[in-house]
C-alpha cells in the first residue's frame, strides 16, 4: 500500500544519545559526496529512536533529508520501498506472518486465523490499544524450519499452534520488550539442523 | 568503432553506445516506453526486448544493454513477438480500458503499440487496480490509473527541470507516481505531457476539446520568449487549441515553456478586431478607410514629428514596413526597447547570444549579469542545468537579484560596482573565470534596462576581453535578450542608438513629436504619450489601446507569417495558423495600406516582395536558421555605474505580454506560484 504524503508537521526532530551516536557511526562510513549511502541505516536508527509508534515520522524524515542534503522525495521514495521502514505507527509488537509455500505446506494457513483471533486484528491492522500490528508477509527466508513468524526483530520458528497461543499469551500479558519469549526453533533446534 | 550484426546486416556504430540506440541507428525500430534520448536510462518497462547472441538464451532489454564488439542482434523472431505480446500485456493488465475518453487517444504510445505488438484480447479476469488523481497544478492533468509507471516523468524533473517533488513511492503491484500535492515548480512542467507515454498525464487546459487527427498542424515559432522555440500550433476551427514543440537539436531541444505552451488561451481574449477612433473622448469602431485616412491625414500633417515604439513580439517584416514608413516622413525616430535596455544596437557582438545554446555544454565557468536564465529562457536554463550535471560546467556566478537556477549558482552581490572589481581583474571570481577553459557571460535585461544599462553592458564586455572569453573559436560574450522582436529590430535598424528609447520618450514628452505609432506595445511609460496623436497598431486591448486615439487591429504571432530572429541571432519563419479574429490584419499589410495612403507605396505589394527588399537591404537575413556571427568589437565606453541594485524586473514569469496576460491559464498559474512560494515561505518560517 502507497503510503500518503502526509502534511508538514510544526514538531521538530534530532537524534538523541547513543542514536546521536550511532547516526555520525554510520555517516563516517561513506567518504565525503557519499553521505546518502547512509540512508536506510538513519531511517532504520530514526524509526528505532521513535519507540512510541516505531515509525519514521514526518519530522524524522525532514531531518533526514536535511543530514544527508536529498530531496525529501527521494527519502520518500526510499521510505516505501522498503519494507521495514514504516511511516505509519507500528504497534509495539509487530508481527509478521509467512504466507509462503513453505509456511504454508508447515501450517501457516492456521497460525494466521489465531492470531487474528487472538489478537482482534487483520492483515495491516494495529491493534486500538496500539500494541501488536499484524502484516502477512512473504517469505521470511527461514524455510528449512518453516512455518515462521517474525515479531520486530526476531523470527519463531517451528511454530505449533500451541506454540502460537503461548506466545501470544506471553506478549498480551505485559511489557516484554526487554524480556521477549526465545526466538529462534520452538522445537529447540539449532539453525535448521535436522530434527531429533 | 565497434561492428554488430542487426537482422542479419552489419553494422558500424559507436563504443559505449545501447543496443537500442545502435538498431535505432541501423534504422531497426524498437518498441520502448521508458527509454528516452534525453532522459537517463530506467530500464523498467521491457518492451524493447531484442535477443542477443552469444548470449543467455532469454530475451534482453536492448535500452539498457551496451553494445558489444560481434554482438548478433535479432530484433524479430517469433519467440520476441511472443515475448513483447507478453510485456504487453502485463502492461495493459492494470490499464483501464478509456481510451475513448482518454485525451491522449491517437497520440499514445500505448495504443500504437498494442496494436503493433500486442495480444488481440485480455485474459485477465481479476479486477483491475485504481489509484488516485495526485495534483499537480494547473496545467498538468492526471489520471493516475492509466500510467504504466515508465517514470519518464519523474526522471524529467530531476533531471531537465529540476524538480525534485514527482517521485515513485511503493513496489511491485502498489508503486504510484506521485508529488507533493503541490504545484511543479517549473516553468517546463508543460513537457511531462509529451513525456508521458499513455493518458495519465494531459494537458489540463485543452481537455476534452480535441482529438489529435482533428486539428490542423502548423509550424510556427514561439514569441514568448527570444529562444524562438520551434513550435506546432494544433488549431481547430479557427482556434488556437494547444501548442506543442517541434524537435531542434540547436534551439529548444524538444522542449518548450509552459508560457510558449499555455498561454494560447490569451488569444482568444481581449482581441482587437476592429479599427476604432477617439471621437469626443470616447473609442468608436469604423471601418478600415476611416481610420486609416484619418491616421494618413495626422501623419502628412506631422512628417518629421513622427515616432514609432514597438513591442516585444513583432515580426521583422512589421518592423521593417514600420522603420520604411517613418523613414518616408523623414522620421528617424523610433526603437522597440520598450523597456529600456541600454546597449549599441549596431555592435552584433555586442547584442548577440555569441555563444549559440548548442554550445553552452562546452563552457566550465559562466558569470549571469542581471539575468534570470530560468525565468527568461527556460529552455535554455535546462541546458545549463544539463551542462552542470554531465558536462563540464563547474563554476557559476552571478550578480544580480539572486534567484533559484535549478543549479548551484554562487550570487556575488547585487550592485553594479562588483562588476567594476571584476573588469578590475584583481578577484578570486575573475581569477576563476579567466582560468576556465571556455569562460561564458550572460547578460540580461534586469541589468540592461537601467539608467546604467551601457555602462553595465560595457563592463561586461571589458570582462569578457579581458578574462578571455573572446577567443579562437569560442566568443563567451551572451546576451541574453527577452524579447523575441530584439535581435530583428537591432539587425534591421529599427533600435537607434545606446540610449534605447529614453530619448525617444522624452521627445514625446517634451512634444517634439506629433504622431505616435505603438506597435504591439504596452510595458512602457505610457504618460509619455500624453501630447501624441497615438497609433496603435497591436491585437489586444490593453493599456496602449485603452488612451490610443485610434486602433488599428493588427494579427498575433499565431495568424500571421512572420520572420523571428532569436537571441542567438537564428533567423527563423513561422506560418500562419489561423485567420485573425474579425478585421485585424498582419500589422505589415496595415502599414503597405498606410504608406498607401500616404501617397508613397512601398515597392513591394506582398510579403514575398516585402521580404525581397528586406533581404537586399539586409543580406544576413537571407540565410534561415543559421546563428548571425560577428567578429569582436569592444562594446561602448566607461560611464558612472548607479549605486542602486540590480533588482528582478519581472515578478511574475508567467504573465509578461499582452497574450499571457490575456490567458486565463497563465493566471492560473500565476496564482498557483504564488501559493507555492507562500507555503514555501511558511514551512522555513
Amino acid at each position: 500500500m502507497v503510503q500518503p504524503m502526509p502534511a508538514t508537521s510544526s514538531a521538530s526532530f534530532s537524534f538523541r544519545g547513543a542514536f546521536a551516536e550511532r547516526a555520525k557511526k554510520e555517516l563516517a562510513k561513506y567518504p565525503e559526496g557519499r553521505k546518502q549511502s547512509a540512508v536506510l541505516a538513519l531511517l532504520d536508527l530514526a524509526q528505532r529512536q521513535n519507540g512510541k509508534t516505531n515509525c519514521v515520522t514526518d519530522a524524522a524524515m525532514a531531518t533526514v533529508a536535511s543530514m544527508l542534503d536529498m530531496p525529501r522525495m527521494r527519502l520518500e521514495e526510499i521510505a516505501s520501498f522498503y519494507t521495514m521502514i514504516h511511516r505509519k505507527p507500528v504497534g509495539k509488537y509487530h508481527l509478521q506472518c509467512c504466507m509462503t509455500t513453505p509456511c504454508m505446506l508447515r501450517g501457516s494457513d492456521d497460525l494466521l486465523p489465531l492470531i487474528e483471533k487472538t489478537l482482534g486484528i487483520r492483515n495491516t491492522e494495529t491493534s486500538p490499544d496500539g500494541r501488536f500490528t499484524l502484516s502477512k508477509v512473504e517469505c521470511l527466508g527461514a524455510c528449512a524450519n518453516a512455518p515462521v513468524v517474525q515479531i520486530n526483530d526476531d523470527l519463531y520458528e517451528d511454530l505449533t499452534r500451541d506454540d502460537m497461543e503461548t506466545l501470544l499469551a506471553q506478549l498480551k500479558k505485559g511489557d516484554l520488550t526487554k524480556n521477549m519469549p526465545k526466538a529462534g526453533s520452538q522445537r529447540g533446534r539449532r539453525g535448521a539442523e535436522p530434527q531429533g | 568503432m565497434v561492428k554488430v550484426l542487426i537482422d542479419g546486416r552489419e553494422h558500424e556504430c559507436e563504443e559505449g553506445m545501447t543496443v537500442l540506440q545502435a538498431c535505432e541507428q541501423a534504422g531497426v525500430e524498437i518498441p520502448r516506453f521508458c527509454y528516452h534520448d534525453r532522459l537517463s536510462i530506467a530500464g523498467n518497462c521491457r518492451m524493447c526486448l531484442v535477443k542477443i547472441s552469444p548470449g543467455p538464451p532469454k530475451p534482453q532489454a536492448s535500452c539498457a544493454l551496451p553494445i558489444g564488439e560481434g554482438m548478433k542482434i535479432t530484433t524479430d523472431s517469433p519467440s520476441l513477438r511472443s515475448a513483447r505480446k507478453g510485456v504487453m500485456e502485463f502492461l495493459l493488465i492494470n490499464h483501464p480500458l478509456d481510451c475513448p475518453i482518454c485525451d491522449q487517444g491517437g497520440e499514445c504510445d500505448l495504443q500504437d503499440q498494442a496494436l503493433a505488438y500486442g495480444f488481440d484480447r485480455s485474459r485477465f479476469a481479476e479486477n483491475k487496480r485504481a489509484t488516485g488523481e495526485k495534483f499537480m497544478g494547473p496545467l498538468v492533468k492526471t489520471v493516475m490509473t492509466r500510467c504504466i509507471h515508465c517514470t519518464r516523468c519523474v526522471r524529467f524533473a530531476n533531471e531537465v527541470a529540476g524538480v525534485d517533488t514527482i517521485g515513485m513511492l511503493g513496489r511491485g503491484e502498489d508503486v504510484e507516481i506521485t508529488t507533493l500535492e503541490q504545484t511543479l515548480d517549473s516553468e517546463l512542467s508543460g513537457n511531462v505531457i509529451d513525456l508521458c507515454p499513455v493518458g495519465a498525464l494531459t494537458a489540463k487546459p485543452s481537455a476534452f476539446r480535441a482529438r489529435s487527427w482533428e486539428v490542423e498542424k502548423t509550424d510556427s515559432i514561439d514569441v514568448m520568449d527570444a529562444i524562438g522555440s520551434n513550435i506546432r500550433i494544433d488549431s481547430k476551427q479557427g482556434r488556437v487549441l494547444r501548442i506543442l514543440p517541434r524537435l531542434h537539436e540547436e534551439v529548444n531541444e524538444e522542449w518548450i515553456s509552459d508560457k510558449a505552451r499555455f498561454s494560447c488561451d490569451g488569444l482568444t481574449r481581449q482581441r482587437l478586431d476592429q479599427p476604432y477612433i477617439r471621437k469626443e473622448g470616447k473609442l468608436v469602431p469604423v471601418p478600415w478607410q476611416e481610420a486609416l485616412t484619418l491616421v494618413a491625414t495626422k501623419t502628412k500633417q506631422a512628417r518629421a514629428r513622427c515616432a514609432a515604439i514597438a513591442g516585444n513580439q513583432c515580426d521583422v517584416e512589421s518592423l521593417y514596413a514600420l522603420k520604411k514608413l517613418l523613414e518616408g516622413q523623414g522620421s528617424q525616430m523610433f526603437d522597440a526597447r520598450q523597456g529600456g535596455a541600454q546597449f549599441d544596437p549596431a555592435l552584433r557582438n555586442g547584442y548577440l547570444f555569441n555563444t549559440t545554446f548548442a554550445r553552452v555544454a562546452e563552457s566550465d565557468a559562466l558569470l549571469i549579469v542581471g539575468a534570470n536564465p530560468r525565468e527568461d529562457a527556460p529552455t535554455l536554463n535546462a541546458r545549463l542545468r544539463q551542462a552542470w550535471l554531465h558536462g563540464s560546467l563547474k563554476h557559476v556566478f552571478g550578480i544580480g537579484a539572486s534567484c533559484d537556477l535549478t543549479y548551484p549558482c554562487i550570487w556575488l552581490d547585487d550592485k553594479p560596482q562588483r562588476l567594476v572589481k571584476l573588469a578590475g581583474g584583481k578577484d578570486g571570481v575573475f581569477e576563476t573565470l579567466s582560468q576556465a577553459k571556455r569562460p561564458m557571460l550572460i547578460v540580461g535585461y534586469d541589468a540592461l534596462e537601467r539608467n546604467d544599462g551601457k555602462e553595465i553592458w560595457h563592463l561586461c564586455g571589458v570582462i569578457a576581453e579581458k578574462a578571455s572569453m573572446v577567443q579562437e573559436g569560442w566568443n563567451g560574450f551572451n546576451m541574453l535578450h527577452r524579447n523575441a522582436s530584439s535581435v530583428g529590430a537591432c539587425e534591421i535598424g529599427f533600435n537607434r542608438g545606446l540610449e534605447g528609447i529614453q530619448p525617444l520618450l522624452v521627445a514625446m514628452v517634451q512634444g517634439d513629436v506629433d504622431v505616435a505609432f505603438v506597435m504591439e506595445a504596452d510595458d512602457f511609460d505610457l504618460e509619455s504619450l500624453k501630447r501624441c496623436f497615438t497609433v496603435y497598431i497591436g491585437h489586444h486591448g490593453e493599456r496602449t489601446a485603452a488612451q490610443a486615439d485610434v486602433i488599428l487591429p493588427s494579427a498575433a504571432y499565431t495568424e500571421k507569417d512572420g520572420t523571428w530572429i532569436n537571441t542567438e541571432g537564428r533567423v527563423q519563419q513561422g506560418f500562419a495558423a489561423v485567420s485573425p479574429p474579425g478585421a485585424a490584419q498582419a500589422a505589415w499589410r496595415i502599414l503597405r495600406a498606410l504608406a498607401e495612403e500616404l501617397g508613397e507605396p512601398p515597392a513591394w505589394n506582398d510579403l514575398q516582395g516585402l521580404r525581397t527588399s528586406l533581404v537586399q537591404e539586409h543580406p544576413d537575413l537571407g540565410t534561415l536558421d543559421r546563428p548571425l556571427s560577428a567578429a569582436w568589437q569592444s562594446l561602448g565606453k566607461a560611464g558612472v555605474l548607479r549605486e542602486d541594485a540590480i533588482v528582478a524586473k519581472r515578478d511574475n514569469y508567467y504573465m509578461t505580454c499582452p497574450i499571457s496576460r490575456a490567458s486565463e491559464t497563465m493566471s492560473a498559474c500565476t496564482r498557483a506560484r504564488r501559493a507555492l512560494r507562500s507555503s514555501a515561505m511558511t514551512h522555513a518560517a
